[in-house]
């Protein structure tokens, strides 16, 4: 374990190649090339935190997960967005060897996944999340310090419980709690082993709505010490608000991904006409994805803004006899975005 | 690592029989068992207070098989009900989710849980079988030739029956899986009762069946053995050839042959038991 690093110690820097880390070409065996070899990959940038590539499931006729590769760089915090079934879990449960892929390649942290030790940076916290009920909450914690092979005080895993609001609870059995009280051990034991990678499926399924403000604050902290985190979520708002990429999978497929900039950077245009003949209606669907509500027509804007775009458009429409009312901007919102991708299909991909 | 692993986990498995009713159950049961074993003891003593040594040796050491079966059996029922549970219980509740992506190796997670329970089955038979000896010994005076052999096969018996529910847990639901390695359990020991039948008939293709089904499942063979070292070397010579096997009297103690198969058994059924937990999707 001596090239894991506590990432807050490392400057955290993107790359989304396969990572390096991992293979010394032409390093023969022999003790110089070796060093050479070692000394090579030390000066290279820590791998990412999560590579995959080309990820196929099939549960027996059913397609979960069709050709999915992303990237979660170091301290980088990567939503998971999509409808249910779109095969965001099962992405999520080959990434942590929990379900055997039928083609494809996952690198965590640098390590082929294939070997356990490569989850030993990596807290998980599982959409259904069960503990031993006969344990308590703090025999839990130690439990899962022990398995990942780590050295964390007591002290440290008492302050990880009072991080989720169970400090008074550590000496409880499991078996007593409520859901949101598991969901919260749940979070203390993704992160009580100093993970350098946390992967949290629905965190905030089972808590209320103080409890989701709790997880919104433990994930900016986590971003702040360089933390990187995939994070599968139900709730755009939340999404939106911490993460700084996004990942939509949409049937098993990525039906879009960027950054949040990148996929809301995109604009409408609203615009109230009258006297729009079928012409007209051409040369507006020509800008984008046209709606149209009795005189109110919504334009979708092209990603790579053009200062001309909306004079030419509006130039065109008057010069086609088309009287214009009243023409406003709009920016889009992640869930408008999320139900257009998924509506309309279109699988375009922001890199 | 996997050293690692494997020892955590046998502590917890430990733990988690300890904790669960499973064992207050099984404790509840024994309690039971001993006590009417030596009510019955003592009561056979006082009816047939004419009793002659040699009677009361013979006496003693049939009935005492007769209660080991009711121990054997409470191991058996104990271990594979939770050998089920502890595999196919954690992938059902999820419990398995968090612990399996920890960095640990399957397989050393399945070796780990068969050794708490081999520890577990072994200790319980250990206190139960050597309390049931006390009490044969204290009210009819009866020290069976080799007792420690007796309850090492004892052991052995609920160890293979709960490999056998830890393969089952793999692949169906725990409750299932204790019923179907208790199922099997009694199936051949019927099988065997048959293959007794056959031999003192001296028709060989129904002695067969016990033969045979001592090799697929060897919890009977086992249970013969234990019998064997459990009961009074005189009694056999009394009973002499007449009647060559009965479900409660065993002529022959097992052979080496035979102790190795079960080695080779139970490491094939955890191989393929640890086969099919690293090939299944959580």
């Amino acid at each position: 374990m001596a090239g894991l690093v506590w990432p807050g110690l490392r400057g955290s820097q993107a790359h989304s190649s396969p990572p390096a880390a991992t293979a010394a070409p032409g390093a023969r065996p022999g003790g110089a090339a070796i060093e050479a070899a070692e000394r090579l990959i030390e000066g290279l940038p820590p791998a990412a935190a999560v590579w995959c590539s080309g990820l196929r499931k099939r549960y027996r006729r059913q397609v979960a997960v069709d050709d999915v590769s992303l990237t979660v760089d170091r301290g980088e915090v990567l939503g998971l967005l999509g409808p249910n079934g779109a095969g965001k879990t099962s992405v999520i449960k080959i990434l942590l060897g929990l379900v055997r892929p039928d083609a494809g390649e996952v690198l965590l942290l640098g390590r082929p996944a294939r070997d356990p030790d490569a989850r030993a940076r990596v807290g998980y916290l599982p959409e259904l999340f069960r503990y031993q009920p006969w344990l308590t909450a703090a025999e839990v914690l130690s439990l899962h310090v022990r398995l990942a092979g780590a050295t964390v005080p007591a002290e440290e895993r008492r302050e990880c419980l009072a991080l989720v609001g169970l400090a008074d609870r550590a000496g409880d059995r499991v078996g007593g709690f409520s859901k949101g009280m598991q969901q919260r051990l749940g979070l203390a034991v993704a992160l009580v082993a100093r993970p350098e990678l946390v992967i949290l499926d629905e965190p905030t399924s089972a808590l209320d709505p103080i409890g989701r403000a709790d997880v919104r604050d433990l994930l900016l902290s986590l971003k702040e010490r360089g933390v990187a985190v995939l994070l599968n979520s139900h709730l755009i708002g939340e999404v939106e608000r911490v993460c700084d990429r996004v990942v939509i999978l949409d049937k098993g497929r990525v039906a879009a991904s960027g950054t949040l900039q990148e996929l809301l950077g995109r604009r409408k245009l609203r615009l109230r006409l009258d006297g729009v003949g079928p012409e007209a209606e051409a040369r507006l669907a020509a800008v984008g994805g046209l709606t149209r509500s009795g005189d109110a027509f919504t334009v979708t804007l092209p990603a790579e803004q053009d200062p001309t775009t909306v004079p030419d458009l509006v130039a065109a429409l008057v010069g086609l006899g088309v009287r214009v009312h009243a023409v406003e901007p709009a920016r889009i919102s992640l869930e408008e975005r999320l139900l257009d991708i998924l509506r309309t299909g279109s699988g375009e991909e922001h890199r | 690592m996997t050293v690692r692993t494997v020892r955590i986990v046998a502590a917890l498995t430990l733990r988690e029989a300890v904790r669960r009713r499973v064992v207050r159950s099984l404790a509840v049961l024994t309690a039971m068992l001993l006590s009417l074993s030596a009510w019955g003891f003592y009561r056979l003593d006082a009816e047939f207070g004419g009793f002659t040594s040699g009677e009361a040796r013979v006496a003693g050491s049939t009935v005492l098989n007769l209660v080991m079966f009711g121990l054997s059996l409470i191991a058996a029922l104990g271990t594979a009900f939770l050998a089920g549970p502890t595999l196919a219980g954690d992938i059902e509740s999820g419990v398995a989710l968090a612990l399996l992506a920890r960095p640990v190796r399957r397989s050393a997670v399945l070796l780990g849980k068969w050794l708490g329970l081999v520890a577990f089955g072994s200790g319980f038979v250990a206190i139960a079988g050597l309390a049931q000896l006390v009490i044969v010994r204290t009210t009819m005076g009866y020290w069976p030739p080799h007792p420690l052999r007796g309850l090492a096969l004892l052991a052995v018996q609920a160890t293979v029956l709960l490999t056998l529910g830890l393969l089952l847990s793999t692949a169906i639901s725990p409750m299932a899986s204790g019923i179907v390695a208790v199922g099997l359990f009694g199936a051949t020991w019927i099988a065997g009762v048959v293959g007794g039948v056959g031999e003192a008939l001296g028709n060989e293709s129904v002695a067969r069946v016990g033969t045979v089904a001592r090799m697929l499942l060897p919890t009977d063979g086992l249970w013969r053995g234990a019998m064997n070292s459990f009961q009074d070397p005189a009694l056999l010579a009394q009973v002499g050839s007449g009647v060559e096997e009965s479900p409660f009297l065993s002529m022959a103690p097992l052979t080496a042959t035979y102790l190795g198969w079960i080695v080779v058994w139970v490491a094939v059924v955890l191989g393929l038991a640890a086969i099919a937990f690293r090939r299944r999707d959580l």
